[in-house]
């Protein structure tokens, strides 16, 4: 059941529909992507959490074609971007829409700056693809770029090599490179996760200023909660291949739905406030996606699990407005103090 | 009265540079700069700071896995940082080490039994199956099932291998063991499971932690006390409460202001952050004066010039910045030597610890 957006859909910029996306293995199946609905508007940011193998990276990578057939193959769904569904677009106009329509921004910026090319020459070869202009225009539009992102002496540095420049620095040119054609969607797959918490901080009062200045949307992937209360509007919590908790920022941090979301935030703990005795854990690991889901993903580790988890995958249901959460328990739709007296 | 287990004072490792054709050394990477501190008996002590300031090499120093360039290291009472290598093998036992990359660390070849029994075989006389029942007891304490002991690292999860390698660094009954950065590879819900397993070993067999890790969060929860370095040098030293609530040096305190709060309230609320321009200098070639001086919001004159000591400014705090000294504060001339360096070797006042008394004061747990 696709839901989880407030306002008419016809505001969304994107809009991912039952997106379900398999890797043929030797070793079997693994289902990556499990009926993904999502949406974004333009000017929101969109943040989307979950722990490594829940399928951030396979979900966004399969908007734009960019999982490998073999082993990859998106099985079905709608990713309609102002409309236009690109999971039938031509190889032609995908290249056109990944660094024009779409920008990216990956996890470690060494494995997708070229090193053998100058920074200058990544940043214009799209700005003159998408947008057509000139050598000269696309260089003025490549110094602008590079100063946005707090690069000092921009001018000076185009002739530079992705190896002179610091990591942090190599991800401010890698968003250079994403913001060149003044992309609709802007989707950032772990930006700062490599990256030392302050250089973390320039670069996400970056991401704030520019928000508000381009008007975008961003798609935020990260693990790390802490980065998503900070910037996003909305956020989908992500497990075992599935959206399993969708709310904005306030709801999801202080009232959470689904268990999972409950136990990951306990688990953190913080630089401020109460310092907890012990740290609560999530016992047990992830599941295995050997096979399409049939009953809830997190089963073998919720504290709450009854009969019916096991043999149904819950779909998400609306819980408050704007709010969906994929779980059985009636404290899924009753709130935290339920929720707490039944655990 | 609990005792410091581990001493060490001024510590320096610095990595020569070579260069042309004849492999003349030019310079050197000063990872680890001058750093002093005490580990008591039973205590962890968080070492926090960003990636390449020296926590690993300090941590590895400490250890005597390099061999070090200058100052000294005393563990259970015996001073190790002169020693050859060879007369370190019977403190081996003693002191441990847990890396960050659990797949890195285990040989992919050896079965899990092997590889925790490893140190029992290199280490001790036991015969076969008083270590099969040793690498079982092991297995038990860490919480990894007896029934995979014959099977291969690639077998387990991230969260398991890291298991395994602390089973590896507790077979020798170690009374102190260096984690470095055991949880950064790790996903969230499972590292507060490895953080609660070091903590139930650390009160069962009162093992004494350096816990290295980039994670200010994760450090107050598991530490004592904690220290920050700052390229190759300790910039703050102080129990755990007084470093998170009180920070005294600019370097922590932009640290802990750029770290992220998981609750969207208190994020909105941080617009006084302190976000620091610029990356941290190369250690072969830190600035004159404060190594922080580059990127230090609150920079002084003084600080182009003069090292700042390394002050004891409340019971158990130490800080080295020239703000939080009266010869130097807001002053914009010179002490009276006023030669870079030349006040870390002065032994006026109360400086660089000279001894163990004055440097664990505080939260002596
Ligand atoms: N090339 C591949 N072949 C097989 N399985 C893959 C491949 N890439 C990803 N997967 C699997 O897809 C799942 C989702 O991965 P991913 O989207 O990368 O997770 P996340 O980004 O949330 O950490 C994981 O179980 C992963 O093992
Ligand atoms: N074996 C070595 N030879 C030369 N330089 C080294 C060596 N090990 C570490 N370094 C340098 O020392 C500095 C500190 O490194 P490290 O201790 O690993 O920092 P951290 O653990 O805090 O990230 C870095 O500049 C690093 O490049
Ligand atoms: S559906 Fe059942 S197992 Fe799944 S999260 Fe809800 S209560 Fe837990
Ligand atoms: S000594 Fe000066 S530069 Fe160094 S931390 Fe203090 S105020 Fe900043
Ligand atoms: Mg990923
Ligand atoms: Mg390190």
């Amino acid at each position: 059941m696709p839901q989880g957006d407030t306002g008419s859909e016809a505001q969304n910029v994107l809009d991912v529909r039952d997106l379900h996306t398999v890797f043929r293995t030797r070793s079997g199946e693994v289902h990556a992507v499990n009926s993904v609905n999502f949406s974004v508007k333009p000017g929101e940011l969109l943040g989307v959490v979950g722990e490594s193998g829940s399928g951030k990276s396979v979900t966004m990578m399969s908007l734009i074609g960019l999982l490998p057939s073999p082993p990859a193959e998106v099985r079905s769904g709608e990713v309609l971007l102002d409309g236009e569904d690109l999971l039938k677009a031509s190889p032609a106009r995908l290249r056109d829409v990944r660094g024009g329509e779409i920008g990216f921004i990956f996890q470690d910026p060494m494995t997708s700056l070229n090193p053998v090319f100058d920074v200058g020459f990544q940043i214009m070869e799209p700005i003159r693809r998408h947008m057509g202009l000139n050598k000269r225009q696309a260089r003025d539009r490549a110094i602008e770029l590079l100063d946005l992102v707090g690069i000092p002496g921009a001018a000076g540095r185009l002739g530079d090599y992705p190896h002179q420049f610091s990591g942090g620095m190599r991800q401010r040119v890698m968003i250079a490179i994403a913001l060149a054609c003044d992309p609709k969607v802007l989707i950032a797959d772990e930006p700062t996760t490599a990256l030392d918490v302050t250089i973390q901080a320039q670069i996400l009062e970056i991401i704030e200023d520019l928000r508000q200045k381009l008007g975008m949307a961003i798609v935020w992937i990260t693990h790390d909660l802490g980065v998503v209360a900070g910037i996003a509007d909305r956020v989908l919590v992500m497990y075992g291949g599935q959206i399993v908790e969708q709310a904005p920022v306030h709801p999801l941090f202080n009232d959470p739905r689904h268990p999972y979301t409950r136990a990951l935030l306990k688990t953190v703990p913080s630089v401020s406030g109460a310092r907890a005795a012990k740290l609560q854990v999530i016992a047990g690991q992830p599941p295995i996606l050997g096979a399409a889901p049939s009953a809830c993903p997190f089963r073998d580790r919720c504290p709450l699990v009854f009969d019916r988890c096991h043999q149904q995958n819950p779909p998400r249901e609306i819980v408050a407005p704007g709010h969906d959460a994929a779980c059985f328990h009636p404290s899924a739709r009753t709130g935290r103090e339920v929720a707490e007296a039944s655990a | 009265m609990t005792r410091p287990l581990v001493e060490v004072r001024d510590l320096k490792m610095h990595f020569p540079i070579y260069s042309g054709l004849l492999r003349r050394q030019v310079g050197a990477v000063k990872a680890v700069d001058g750093v002093s501190f005490d580990i008591l008996e039973g205590e962890t002590l968080g070492l926090v700071g960003e990636s390449g300031c020296g926590k690993s090499t300090c941590g590895r120093a400490v250890l005597r896995l390099y061999d070090i360039t200058g100052g000294e290291i005393v563990i259970d009472g015996r001073a190790i940082g002169s020693d050859p290598q060879d007369r370190l093998r019977d403190m081996r036992p003693t002191m441990q080490m847990v890396f960050q990359d659990p797949q890195a660390s285990l040989n992919p070849r050896m079965t899990v039994g092997a590889i925790i029994g490893e140190p029992l075989s290199e280490h001790t006389r036991m015969s076969r199956s008083e270590r099969r029942e040793r690498v079982e007891e092991l297995m038990d304490q860490v919480g990894l099932n007896r029934a995979f002991v014959n099977r291969y690292p690639h077998e387990f999860s991230g969260g398991q291998r890291q298991r395994i390698g602390i089973a590896r660094a507790l077979a020798l009954n170690p009374k102190f063991i260096v984690c470095d950065e055991p949880i950064a590879a790790l996903d969230v819900s499972i590292q507060a499971q490895v953080v609660n397993l070091l903590e139930e070993l650390q009160d069962r067999l009162g093992l004494t932690y350096l816990f290295i890790s980039h994670d200010l969060s994760m450090v107050r929860h598991i530490a004592d006390r904690v220290a920050v370095m700052y390229l190759g040098k300790v910039v703050e030293l102080a129990p755990r409460d007084a470093l998170y609530s009180e920070p005294l040096h600019p370097y922590t305190q932009a640290l802990l202001s750029a770290v992220p709060e998981p609750d969207p309230m208190l994020a909105g609320q941080k617009k006084d952050r302190i976000v620091l321009q610029g990356d941290v200098p190369s250690p072969a070639n830190p600035p004159a004066g404060c190594n922080f001086c580059t990127r230090c919001p609150k920079v002084m004159e003084v600080c182009h010039r003069i090292d700042p000591a390394f002050l004891e400014i409340a019971p158990g705090h130490w800080s080295a910045c020239h703000l939080h000294d009266p010869a130097h504060r807001g002053t914009v001339e010179a002490g009276p030597e006023g030669t870079d360096n030349e006040n870390a070797g002065r032994p006026a006042r109360r400086e660089a610890p000279a001894n163990g008394a004055s440097i664990q004061q505080g939260d002596a747990t």
